[in-house]
């Protein structure tokens, strides 16, 4: 069939440029990694098509000549067809293909977290000032025995017995998401990975392998084992401060990863341990891992190859069943299991899977933690939340519903730059972030971002205190399942007891 | 009809209050009145709305036995828990525990004690291999949640609760405490704020032979009740008392901790203070909390807890309610004003003020030993020496 060159999809944003202040420096064409601008002779010309309103030409434009647009044009309002699905029926109808995505889905599900409000001390309990007093968010992640053994020395002083299984210690309750080399850009790891060992936190390096210039960061990082195994062998595992096997993601449950083989240069080839230019692909389930018992042998797998050394996370993205499900990856032997929930974000993923598939993170999280509190094996594993957690108090409420940590991942991106434009499939992203093409990724300076992303954890770990203080309590510890400091609004029955916490005034 | 359980539509209650505690350390007896006295110069401490006292030595003649004291709404809850104790428990003696009917408490439930010991071919026998203690525990929350009316109150041995809804002074005037004798009491004075005239919600909370006063509310109840519950226990009453009761049988019944160590729990040191210790110091601390961050007892705080073995004055971790304790001779008193420790005892040897998150732990000695009071340990900051 032929391709008309005609589309009926009209372009979201027009890029709009004031001819009068624009002094034709070039900069937006340079900036630009989409192609849409040109010089046209005697002026910048636009290419509204291809704008993904990312914002890096204007934040760029030394003129301020640049203006993006929503494209006016309306289409027919209709409640029911709305844009979104009119113009995916068309586009699919030129490609034939599956509707592909990146970052988290942009559609307005309700959030949880914005209908849960906090609590705070009044008269019969004083809060604490954190300028004043210490407040602690030190946080160790790894399986804790349910009771202390202890033997007595010569003095009859009490001395540990055991020593403690492997644990992470941070320094605050948060770390950074996997996100793969190949993903996005060697300069995006390396900024998160400064930025982790400046806060005492940790970051993870995704399924695509760890690059050598990685490899001084180890005691931050956390190596992961996905069904492609990319660049996974006995060194690996030992060179980060745990190993986490991937199963799921949160944007993406139930699907496998794709990263076509033309991103695939020396670089990443290497580090993926994969020829050039081979597409790179990480199946749908784990070809090992059929059933809960191979999970199992898996992770004993790891363990062995470690030396019981390091804790062992999964990762499971948040479906409906994630109760029952955590509580057999805890049986399993996991030390630590990581929930991402249905909002997460992706490099890429079928847009309808993206749109459609999993369950929210705080609802995923409070049946998780009272399911595993149920059968008494709550302190066999640490919870780690993520699935777009957008400020501190997203993470405030998830640590009161059961997490010991959250992870950030799009939070980090946009430290970076990123616009949340949704295309980092693409591999164009003028940001650097999510392309791999040298002129983009050298934009992205690992220091200068680096000390971006520790000023935000360091801003967001402030505001934990604050909060922390004002309800009393000077330790995350006292905060973590604390449910009774947390009230629902607008909130049914049904939401509340799935989310188990009772209705503001109650 | 009075108020034994709570069916308030709270999560838990909210109270300030006052503390008095008294220890002879050579176990030598002493009747109520210092006790009473004390607490009664905390008059304001309190609104009216709860009293009590814990006296441990009281029953020796019974010493092997549990002692229960129980509260009844009416005579059919006392039936049916009867019932209850017939089946399971070989019922040595029991009695209406004497009061004296004052006009300031006139209003209170029927209240009887049962000196008994579980039946060893009990009914869970059948299925289970609980230990007595277990199952004294067991049958406690048993009928704390699940018989309406009726409130085992106390049920350690050798020792008991007297309390009620009352100023401290005039519930020991009903239960004739100058009558009652013991080597060590405790006494609360209680000022509820969303709970008001609720029997079972007055102190000390007991289990087993734990007892606890508390001034305070713990700001990390949410978490730490979830964290029991995991360990089976049932909170029926919805109190932070209560929540310090079990966290501590957890610790040093089940789990064996020693007490110290227990306090160490329950007011963690910082990591900061952690951080500085010697290395195998340091790797016990940091596991402690670890293993038991759930269990911190956070917000503010001032409890005295007794076992038959001594007595634990603790603060918390930044000192949010008053203590101060105070020696003389043979005897230790805890109270949270210094004021009442000067009313029955004058010229003390040492009065300090025990420092945040420090547990003050007073153990008795055997009777033919040395006078042992180690006031080695207070810091010479909080040392103030009375000539």
């Amino acid at each position: 069939m032929t391709k008309s060159s005609f589309t009926n999809v009209q372009s979201e944003y027009l890029a709009v440029i004031d001819h009068a202040k624009c002094i034709r420096c070039k900069r937006c064409i340079q900036n630009c990694g989409w192609g849409t601008y040109s010089f046209g002779g005697d002026k910048i010309i636009a290419d509204h098509s291809k704008c993904v309103a990312c914002g890096r030409c204007y934040t760029y434009c030394p003129e301020g000549a640049i203006s993006i647009l929503k494209n006016p044009t309306v289409m027919r309002e209709n409640g029911n067809w709305q844009d979104y699905h009119i113009k995916n029926i068309w586009r699919q109808s030129e490609s034939g293909g599956i509707a592909i995505s990146g970052m988290g889905t942009p559609l307005k599900y309700k959030k949880y977290f914005d209908h849960i409000l906090l609590d705070a001390c009044q008269v019969t309990n004083p809060p604490i000032d954190p300028l004043r007093e210490p407040m602690e968010l030190k946080t160790f992640l790894g399986k804790k025995p349910s009771k202390i053994e202890l033997d007595f020395n010569e003095d009859g002083q009490p001395v540990l017995k055991n020593k403690m299984p492997p644990q992470i210690e941070l320094a605050t309750p948060f770390m950074f998401a996997p996100m793969s080399y190949g993903s996005i850009s060697l300069n995006a790891q390396k900024a998160m990975a400064l930025a982790a060992r400046a806060l005492g936190i940790v970051m993870n390096i995704g399924e695509g392998g760890l690059h050598d210039e990685l490899v001084p960061f180890g005691k931050n990082i956390i190596v992961q084992v996905a069904s492609g195994r990319f660049g996974v062998n006995r060194d690996y595992l030992n060179s980060g401060a745990a190993v986490e096997i991937k199963i799921g993601q949160g944007a993406k449950p139930g699907i496998g990863g794709h990263l076509p083989g033309e991103k695939i240069g020396a670089d990443i080839s290497r580090t993926r341990m994969i020829p050039a230019g081979t597409d790179a692909i990480s199946p749908a389930p784990h070809h090992d891992i059929y059933s809960i018992e191979d999970l199992r042998q898996l992770i004993y797998a790891i363990k062995e190859a470690i030396n019981y050394e390091k804790p062992v996370s999964v990762k499971v993205a948040a479906v409906h069943n994630i109760a029952a499900i955590v509580s057999g990856v805890v049986r399993a032997g996991a030390d630590i299991v990581y929930i991402d929930g249905f909002s997460g974000g992706t490099g890429a993923a079928p847009t309808i899977v993206r749109d459609n598939v999993g369950i929210p993170i705080e609802i995923a999280l409070a049946q998780v933690d009272q399911r595993l509190r149920e059968e008494g094996i709550r302190n066999e594993a640490s919870l780690i939340a993520a699935g777009s957690i957008r400020s501190s108090a997203d993470a405030v409420k998830a640590i009161a519903l059961g997490a010991d940590a959250v992870a950030i991942g799009t939070a980090a991106l946009i430290t970076m730059g990123c616009h949340v434009c949704g295309k980092c499939h693409t591999g164009n992203c003028s940001w650097g972030i999510t392309t791999q093409r040298p002129e983009l990724t050298r934009r992205l300076d690992p220091e200068e971002y680096g000390e971006k992303l520790y000023n935000l954890i360091n801003a967001w770990s402030h505001e934990m205190k604050e909060v922390l203080g004002a309800m009393g309590v000077n330790s995350i510890e006292s905060l973590r399942g604390s449910k009774e400091r947390l009230r629902g609004i607008e909130l049914t029955d049904s939401e509340l007891k799935a989310l188990g916490i009772k209705h503001a005034g109650m | 009809m009075l108020r034994l359980k709570n069916n308030f539509s709270i999560e838990h209650d909210i109270a300030g209050c006052g503390l008095c505690g008294i220890i002879n350390i050579k176990k030598i007896r002493t009747n109520g009145e210092d006790i009473k006295k004390a607490i009664a110069l905390e008059h304001d401490r309190g609104n009216g709305l709860g009293g009590g006292f814990a006296v441990y030595g009281c029953y020796p003649e019974y010493s092997e036995l549990y002692a229960f004291h129980v509260m009844y709404d009416d005579l059919v809850a006392k039936e049916a828990t009867e019932e209850y104790f017939k089946n399971n428990f070989v019922i040595e003696k029991q009695e209406s525990i004497p009061i004296f009917k004052t006009s300031k408490i006139n209003d209170h439930p029927i209240l009887q004690r049962y000196f008994m010991k579980p039946k060893s071919d009990r009914e869970d026998r059948l299925f289970s291999e609980l230990k007595d203690d277990d199952f004294v525990v067991k049958s406690v929350m048993l009928i704390n949640s699940d018989y309406d009316g009726a409130y085992v109150f106390s049920s350690g041995k050798n020792m008991g609760a007297f309390k009620g809804v009352g100023y401290p002074e005039d519930i020991a005037d009903f239960y004739m405490l100058d009558n009652v004798e013991g080597y060590m009491w405790t006494a609360h004075n209680r000022f509820p704020t969303n709970t008001p005239g609720w029997w079972g919600g007055a102190h000390p909370f007991t289990l087993l032979d734990w007892s606890i006063v508390h001034n305070g509310e713990i700001s990390s109840y949410g978490i730490n009740k979830r964290y029991l519950e995991m360990f089976k226990y049932n909170l029926a009453l919805k109190t932070d008392t209560e929540v310090i009761a079990y966290i501590l049988d957890l610790l040093i019944r089940k789990h064996g901790l020693p007490v110290e160590m227990a306090m160490n729990v329950l007011a963690a040191p910082f990591y900061q203070t952690i951080d500085k210790m010697e290395p195998e110091q340091k790797e016990l601390y940091t596991a402690l909390r670890q293993i038991y961050g759930s269990a911190l007892l956070n917000g503010p705080f001032a409890i005295i807890f007794g076992y038959p073995d001594g007595m634990v004055a603790l603060n918390d971790r930044i000192k949010l309610r008053p203590l101060v304790a105070g020696t003389k001779g043979d005897f230790t008193y805890i109270a949270s004003e210094e004021a009442s420790i000067r009313e029955i005892c004058s010229s003390p040897d040492v009065v300090w003020s025990p420092k945040a998150g420090e547990p003050i732990i007073i153990k008795t000695v055997k009777t033919n030993a040395k006078t042992a009071i180690n006031t080695e340990n207070i810091s010479q900051k909080q040392r103030l020496i009375i000539s």
